[in-house]
């Protein structure tokens, strides 16, 4: 029998749909292992990058951030984390948020930098002050940049999340990594599958979201493909 | 946690003697880690320059181009590795190489596009009314107007990929990553904190690398 033919039975087994190794098992504990991450990430990372923007400081830090994450093996932090802190998932949710960090706080350091000079000034003559200028003005117009780095990093902690079932976490993972250690071969691809689909589906809903957040006449003015301030890939 | 360390773990996080005999060991692994990235940065180049010019020329290319390796971009590495690895093997170079080129191909583009964009109408105007055919002024005027964009691609490419090919130890290979499974399979500290220090400190060095190389190759490039 054909390979595809041995993963679409796989797919076709009722017994991989339910019970803890099943998939929606699985794909609840992928997800709920990125969500948090990416959250928590998010709440460090985007007052951060969204402050240093504002006050235009600091800004080399603010993008070399990127550059540093970038370098970081991500294989090699989910294992010093699971070495430090042992089974479970607070290891990998501890790695899953460094990861995430860096491209949020870049994109959202980018996205204020960029609000055009003279509508901050515009904002200041209406007499708006300080906070009510951050939030009135400056952040609508940086919610497509900003956003763009929320997708990146959701996107590449659901790719590190499947790193997560080599330091023994749940998740889509966890058929790769069996599959290849039971040679197990329909399972693995029917992992693969499964991760790459889901990958595919955070990217899309989170384009999805960027489009509802972005303010109707705002959106007229960003194109949306190359807007991404920074590629970033570490999984 | 603290006590955990202290008390129960005698194994330190950096095992001087072992490195210490182990400098061959681990220098196997670093080159097997640089002849890695060499081949995914540079089949990833290869491959993204033309299509990188026709892309930016046209969009009815452009479109699907940057779609098709977008989406490709988006997908986990270990899912490719996993996919690849019924038709190619496992534990081979080509394995390891189709997912790493094809998302430098990306990077690539996107830089290509980008930088030949940027170059002025007027420069063009000059080229065109000094006699330049279209393929001399692509390479003769366009890709050196566009190589500070270019050079940025690579740098970005190169480091990504340094992180990335510790990933591809789960399928036999993994250059640095080969010591990261170590370190996790005998739950031993030093291959493990060696190989990621040195995956950072490769990145870095291979970062700075290229930026020197484009002061030296761009000296019209240089910035203030």
């Amino acid at each position: 029998m054909s390979i595809f033919g041995a993963v679409w039975q796989w797919f076709a087994n009722p017994a991989h749909w339910q019970g803890p190794d099943g998939i929606p098992t699985r794909l609840g504990e992928h997800l709920q292992l990125s969500a948090e991450s990416v959250l928590l990430g998010a709440v460090i990372a985007l007052p951060v990058g969204i402050a240093l923007g504002h006050y235009g400081r600091f800004g080399n830090l603010a993008i070399n951030i990127s550059n540093v994450g970038r370098a970081v093996p991500s294989f090699g932090i989910l294992v010093i984390a699971f070495q430090v802190f042992g089974l479970g998932d607070l290891p990998i949710i501890l790695a899953l948020t460094a990861l995430a960090i860096p491209p949020m706080v870049t994109n959202s350091y980018v996205a204020l930098r960029e609000v055009d000079p003279d509508v901050r000034d515009a904002a200041r003559g209406m007499g708006y002050r300080e906070l009510a200028q951050l939030y009135r003005v400056e952040l609508p117009l940086a919610v497509p940049l900003i956003m763009a780095g929320v997708r990146t990093s959701a996107v590449q902690v659901v790719a590190t999340a499947t790193l997560a079932a080599l330091i023994a976490g749940g998740g889509f993972g966890r058929y790769i990594v069996d599959g290849f250690a039971q040679l197990n071969y329909p399972m693995t691809i029917a992992g693969a599958v499964l991760v790459a689909l889901l990958a595919l589906a955070t990217e899309l809903s989170l384009s999805g979201v960027e489009r509802l957040l972005v303010p109707r006449g705002i959106r007229l003015l960003t194109a949306p493909t190359l807007r991404r301030a920074s590629t970033f890939k570490v999984a | 946690m603290a006590s955990r360390v202290f008390l129960d773990y005698v194994d330190p996080w950096v095992n001087w003697s072992w490195l210490g005999t182990h400098v061959p060991y681990v220098a196997a692994a670093l080159q097997q880690h640089i002849v890695l990235t060499a081949i995914a940065v540079a089949g990833g180049f290869v491959i993204a320059l033309p299509l990188g010019v026709v892309a930016q020329r046209s969009a009815a290319v452009r479109l699907p181009v940057l779609g098709t390796f977008g989406a490709f971009y988006t997908i986990p590495s270990l899912a490719l590795f996993a996919l690849l690895v019924p038709f190619t093997g496992i534990a081979t170079t080509t394995t390891a190489e189709i997912p790493l080129i094809g998302y430098n191909v990306l990077i690539l583009i996107r830089n290509v596009v980008v930088g030949l964009d940027a170059v002025p109408r007027e420069v063009l105007d000059a080229a065109d009314g000094m006699g330049y055919r279209p393929m001399a002024r692509i390479l003769r005027v366009e890709l050196p107007l566009a190589l500070p964009a270019i050079f940025a691609g690579l740098r970005v490419a190169t480091v990504s990929t340094i992180g990335l090919i510790t990933i591809t130890a789960v399928i036999g290979l993994g250059g640095l990553g080969q010591l990261i499974n170590q370190g996790l399979q005998e739950s031993f500290h030093t291959p493990l904190v060696v190989a990621t220090v040195l995956s950072i400190v490769l990145a870095l060095v291979a970062d700075v690398a290229l930026a020197t190389g484009q002061r030296f190759a761009l000296p019209w490039a240089r910035q203030a």
